[in-house]
């Protein structure tokens, strides 16, 4: 039988939502797994509430259909939590992980009754405290590896650090600045 | 061309994930064509825009042409073909609409142009999202078609795409073609092939006639009276039906190299299947994975999934489907003619010659990027199932719209 995962990302057109699917499709892809990663088109704009998804398997995937029923669901924008329904068929044995600075308490009345687990982090915060700058997305890519234990952390860490050292080539201190990201989300992840 | 291949032994694939525009890019950088003009339009824009990174990273010595229309991105493409160049395009939707004129022209000319169509639904209402109705409106222009399922496929069939249209029993054009965003957008594994047994197989571009050839003077496009007009016309369709050769020894030239082979169409769980989807694009992996379900419960579910369209193998599909009880010929386009899509047309005058008696009917499905789910798949088999009992149904109906 074979193990997949399915992934449902909300965010805000320009967030990086998208990026950070893609970019956990392409770390998948090299810790060995059969990976989907893909967007959900429409007149997106700066802004406007966006849909991404990934599918991470040990065997060939050969659906190319929306994922309705995502084993987790990551919200890179907590202002979408009134705007779009983003436990929806979410398995109650998967979870969420919101960006925000509220806690899980302020959080939960906001989420339509849903029962699994339910995660938050505070990106901006780690992403002051590494980058600098506002990035949501490297925070959240973490967090997601975080709560659904899809690949081993070191694993995913020694990945991540290979293809930004790559990436960066010519920009040393934007590595050691996103590693730290990485590493801060990995461990403020609240339950 | 083909003749001169020189890998037909297999080689070692590279591992590697990306999308389906990537993977056309991928194997434009490996072939290396001459000259490419084109007009940027979602969801095909990502690839003029990859080839001009590499020409501008020197990657490749393409020539580009930024045209101010699809109309005049075909016309380019001609001028360069006909001149003698290995030349392409690649458009979408409204931009392959504005080709129209040109289609026509490209293919009665005669000029192996390559198109990468990454397939989007036509206005309106206005709509980025996959659907066939744009390569499927230009059926009749001439051009051969190739679908692919997902984003292997594309890059697999790109690299077909030259040694058939350059083939000198056929010089027609060639549309390669995707499902927009579903495909196109969507980072998937793939196993790519080496440069060099990919620029060994692509060939080089030596048409017998061309434009800047020394010493031979020639028009291309020139009026063409009644008297002889209508024998262009047989000899252009004679290519298409020679076509037919030609794109099954290519797929199984390229199945030797790369362990993959090609035909015209793919059989998942067929030959003893009761019960039969015929398909085009990425949503036959989703039929796939409803097989997969409904074989393990023991149900005789099969999938036709079509990768040439033009030439149109009608015999070929025929026989595929003599032991089909009920069969479900899927349109991702509307054909407006009442009846119902343009592949339900091809198929079921494929199966009248072949007196086949089957339940058939046409299901229009995926509109406008309309998302196709196991469960849909799944609950058209269950009525073939009942069809197959007797059950009444519709010849034409529509699957997955709103309540």
């Amino acid at each position: 039988m074979s193990k997949l995962t399915e992934f449902r990302w909300h965010g805000r057109g320009g967030q990086g939502a998208k990026t950070a699917a893609l970019l956990l499709a392409d770390v998948a892809f090299k810790t060995g797994n059969h990976v989907q990663g893909f967007p959900e088109y429409g007149p997106e704009r700066m802004g406007a509430p966006i849909t991404a998804y990934d599918r991470i398997s040990d065997e060939p995937i050969l659906v190319h259909c929306d994922i309705h029923n995502p084993d987790y669901v990551a919200v890179v924008d907590e202002t979408l939590l009134s705007a779009v329904d983003v436990t929806s068929g979410l398995k109650p044995e998967g979870g969420i992980l919101i960006n925000t600075s509220r806690s899980k308490e302020e959080i939960l009345p906001l989420l339509n009754g849903y029962t699994g687990k339910v995660y938050t982090i505070d990106a901006r915060k780690v992403c002051m405290a590494t980058l600098g700058k506002y990035f949501p997305n490297t925070p959240m890519l973490a967090g997601m590896v975080k709560i659904s234990g899809v690949m081993d952390e070191d694993v995913f860490l020694k990945e991540m650090e290979e293809s930004l050292r790559h990436k960066f080539a010519k920009k040393p201190e934007v590595l050691d600045g996103n590693m730290q990201a990485l590493r801060l989300a990995l461990e403020s992840v609240c339950k | 061309m083909s003749e001169n291949r020189l890998y037909t032994e297999p080689v070692a694939g590279i591992p590697d994930r990306m999308s389906g525009n990537e993977a056309v890019a991928n194997a434009i950088r490996q072939i290396n064509p001459d000259v490419m003009p084109a007009f940027p339009i979602t969801p095909s824009t990502e690839i003029p825009q990859f080839v001009a990174t590499m020409i501008s990273n020197g990657v490749i010595d393409t020539e580009f042409i930024p045209v101010e229309s699809e109309h005049s991105s075909m016309s380019a493409a001609m001028g360069a073909s006909a001149a003698g160049a290995r030349t392409l395009t690649a458009t979408s939707s409204c931009g392959l609409a504005y080709m129209w004129e040109m289609l026509y022209v490209a293919a009665s000319d005669r000029l192996p142009v390559v198109m990468a169509v990454v397939n989007r639904a036509l206005t309106g209402p206005i709509n980025i999202n996959a659907d066939h109705s744009d390569s499927m409106g230009a059926r009749d222009s001439g051009w051969i078609q190739i679908y692919a399922e997902n984003n292997q496929e594309v890059y697999d069939n790109f690299i077909q795409a030259y040694p058939i249209a350059e083939h000198k029993d056929v010089m027609l054009p060639v549309m390669i073609c995707q499902d927009g965003f579903i495909t196109s957008h969507a980072v998937e594994n793939i196993t790519l092939l080496p440069d060099e047994p990919v620029k060994a197989f692509a060939g080089e571009f030596e048409p017998e006639h061309y434009l800047l050839k020394k010493d031979e003077t020639m028009a291309v496009g020139p009026y063409a009276v009644s008297k002889y007009c209508m024998e262009a016309k047989k000899a252009q369709a004679e290519a298409m039906k020679r076509a037919k050769d030609v794109i099954l020894e290519v797929g199984k030239q390229f199945g030797e190299m790369s362990g993959r082979t090609y035909g015209f169409f793919e059989g998942y769980e067929l030959e003893d299947a009761e019960y039969v989807c015929v398909a085009i694009g990425s949503a036959c992996g989703t039929i796939k994975e409803a097989i997969r379900a409904l074989r393990a419960k023991g149900v005789k579910a099969g999938l036709l999934k079509v990768r040439v369209f033009r030439p149109f193998p009608a015999e070929e599909i025929a026989a595929a489907l003599q032991h089909a009880k009920v069969i479900a010929i899927m349109d991702r386009c509307e054909g407006y003619s009442a009846q119902g899509g343009p592949l339900a047309a091809d198929v079921m005058a494929a199966l009248y010659r072949a007196k086949n008696q089957a339940e058939a009917f046409n299901v229009l499905y995926g509109l406008s990027g309309r998302d196709v789910q196991v469960e849909d798949i799944e609950g058209l088999y269950a009525q073939m199932q009942q069809i197959a009992e007797g059950a009444a149904y519709e010849t034409y109906q529509y699957m997955g719209l709103r309540e």
